[in-house]
């Protein structure tokens, strides 16, 4: 892994990310040209419910392989941007394009909750993520790689209301896996766990990310975990981004590092600054 | 250590065999009072006859011939009665659960017809079907009938939207989407409803068997009353007992099966 990530340092910014990406593909064992991010264009993107419009005009490119984060206040839109972006939401103006080739399977989203089915064995559960190729021979070989990655091949057997909440999130996460996808939306992903279990969920989906590279979008509360895992952060305020933070720092990144900690300090100041009285917060 | 805590150990761990008797020491207990009481004296064979008189009424019908010809009866009119008021009932309730169309056809019907007591319908029963099979099927699957239909509709309506949402974004398709989730997720709520229903089935089976038939463990009990033969009265009684018992366990193996996902009915 530390060898691996010697090539994520130098192209952390925006435009150098498709030659890292080209990069980590070919270290990819078994790579497959359908897993290389896919790049992401928003124009003028609207969405209301009812007379609440949620998204006032939301432009963004984000180049393939990058990995976004979407902080903001609750209430600001970000799930919303994300929802839309998987294709949950109906758009209310406005386009998305994921690039012409572009399949329903190739956008994967994994919730706050891990959403498995109860009913389902743990590998039952990855192989649901195969979407329609679920019923392929190869299927349940996929699933097992999938688990592998996750580090859970020993609970493959058992029923998720037997694991912890982290490795039931871990399971979520092999089951947004297994299809290989060109964009993961995250949506408060690790929001649900603690500290300790929080750290080494944010050391996994950075390991993925980088072995598999799809585009990742990430949309947290959490500033520290957007500058720890994000090439870029973008900052959401009364459905527009408001601002656009890009994260030079190399990988592997040192959680609390005087670099992080100074970018963390500048986005909260930013928002914090929409707010009136900020002693409160 | 509260007495909680300390209550599930007790003799527990040692003889693992003598685990599955313990519900049976009650029953047992109160026989073997029953026997003492009539045995002394302390209770007429008039009001209660003695187990052990009530035994030998069954050997003796079991012996004619009779017992099982009625148990047969009455099991067979409980089964297809079941069948058919749980069949339509689960059929109505998947349909009204998953269909807003059919639901609005029918929901508001079915709740007006839920709320008149099955069994005050047995005059009009016996006028439309006399005292044939017909009569106490038609009451059985209509006392069977709503428990099913109520429980099927309650679990689909109540199986978690996120996993259905989850379901769509993987990209099954409505059947895959019934059987994976959807109907996975309204088990409970269908053997909730499974229970009460079995416990309907030989509720009304005994009614309108007693009321009017020529055959089955009700009538077994009204001819009986006729003759004055009390220990097959109470004979008839206790067979209820069993038969309902063994409903009972027959419904708790299937959950134990098919729901061994849940927590609830893990081994621990």
């Amino acid at each position: 892994m530390q060898e691996a990530l010697r090539f994520l340092s130098p192209d952390a910014e925006p435009v150098g990310s498709t030659d890292f990406v080209e990069q980590a593909r070919l270290l990819r064992r078994g790579s497959e040209a359908s897993s290389r991010g896919l790049s992401l264009t928003i124009r003028g993107l609207r969405k209301s419910f009812g007379d609440n419009e949620v998204l006032r005009g939301i432009d963004l490119h984000i180049p393939a392989g990058q990995s976004v984060a979407i902080v903001g206040r609750s209430g600001c839109g970000k799930s919303t941007l994300l929802r839309l972006i998987a294709g949950l939401e109906t758009i209310t103006a406005g386009t998305i394009s994921l690039g012409e080739d572009a399949r329903p399977e190739d956008v994967r989203v994994m919730f706050q909750e891990p959403r498995l089915l109860p009913w389902a064995r743990v590998l039952s559960n990855v192989e649901v993520g195969l979407g329609r190729e679920r019923n392929s021979p190869d299927a349940q070989a996929r699933a097992e790689k999938a688990l592998a990655e996750v580090g859970l091949t020993e609970k493959r057997s058992q029923w998720p209301a037997v694991l912890s909440g982290g490795q039931k999130q871990r399971v979520a996460l092999a089951r947004a896996l297994v299809s290989q996808p060109r964009v993961l939306a995250f949506d408060e992903p690790l929001g649900a766990l603690d500290a300790l279990t929080r750290i080494s969920m944010q050391r996994l989906l950075e390991r993925v990310w980088h072995d598999q590279g799809f585009t990742a979008i990430l949309v947290t509360h959490d500033v520290a975990e957007a500058v720890a895992l994000a090439d870029r952060v973008l900052v959401i305020e009364d459905g527009r981004i408001a601002e656009d933070f890009s994260v030079d720092v190399p990988r592997p990144r040192r959680r609390g590092s005087a670099e992080l900690a100074a970018l963390e300090g500048a986005i909260l100041k930013n928002l914090l600054e929409g707010t009136e009285d900020t002693s409160d917060l | 250590m509260s007495l909680i805590d300390s209550l599930p150990r007790v003799g527990a761990p040692k003889l693992p065999r003598i685990d599955g008797l313990i519900p049976w020491i009650v029953p047992l207990a109160i026989i073997l009072v029953w026997q003492l009481a009539c045995v002394t004296g302390f209770v007429s064979a008039r009001v209660l006859p003695a187990p052990s008189d009530v035994a030998l009424a069954g050997w003796k019908l079991l012996l004619s011939g009779e017992l099982l010809r009625n148990i047969w009866v009455s099991f067979w009119r409980a089964s297809v009665g079941f069948l058919i008021g749980g069949g339509i009932g689960f059929t109505l309730g998947l349909a009204n659960g998953l269909s807003q169309l059919s639901s609005k056809l029918t929901d508001t019907t079915l709740q007006m017809i839920r709320n008149i007591p099955h069994l005050a319908l047995i005059p009009l029963v016996i006028l439309w079907f006399g005292i044939d099979e017909s009569a106490k099927l038609f009451l059985v699957a209509l006392g069977v009938f709503f428990p099913i239909y109520l429980n099927t509709l309650h679990g689909i309506r109540t199986v978690d939207p996120q996993l259905i949402e989850m379901g769509r974004i993987y990209g099954m398709t409505n059947g895959e989407l019934f059987r994976r989730v959807i109907f996975p997720g309204a088990l409970p709520s269908i053997f909730v409803g499974l229970r009460f229903a079995l416990g309907i089935m030989w509720l009304t089976l005994i009614v309108a068997e007693t009321i009017a038939a020529s055959s089955g463990l009700g009538y077994m009990a009204m001819q009986a009353r006729e003759f004055m033969l009390i220990d097959v009265v109470v004979l008839s009684i206790l067979i209820y007992a069993l038969l309902g018992k063994l409903a009972d366990s027959a419904s708790r193996a299937l959950e134990r099966l098919t729901l061994s996902w849940h927590p609830a009915f893990q081994k621990h």
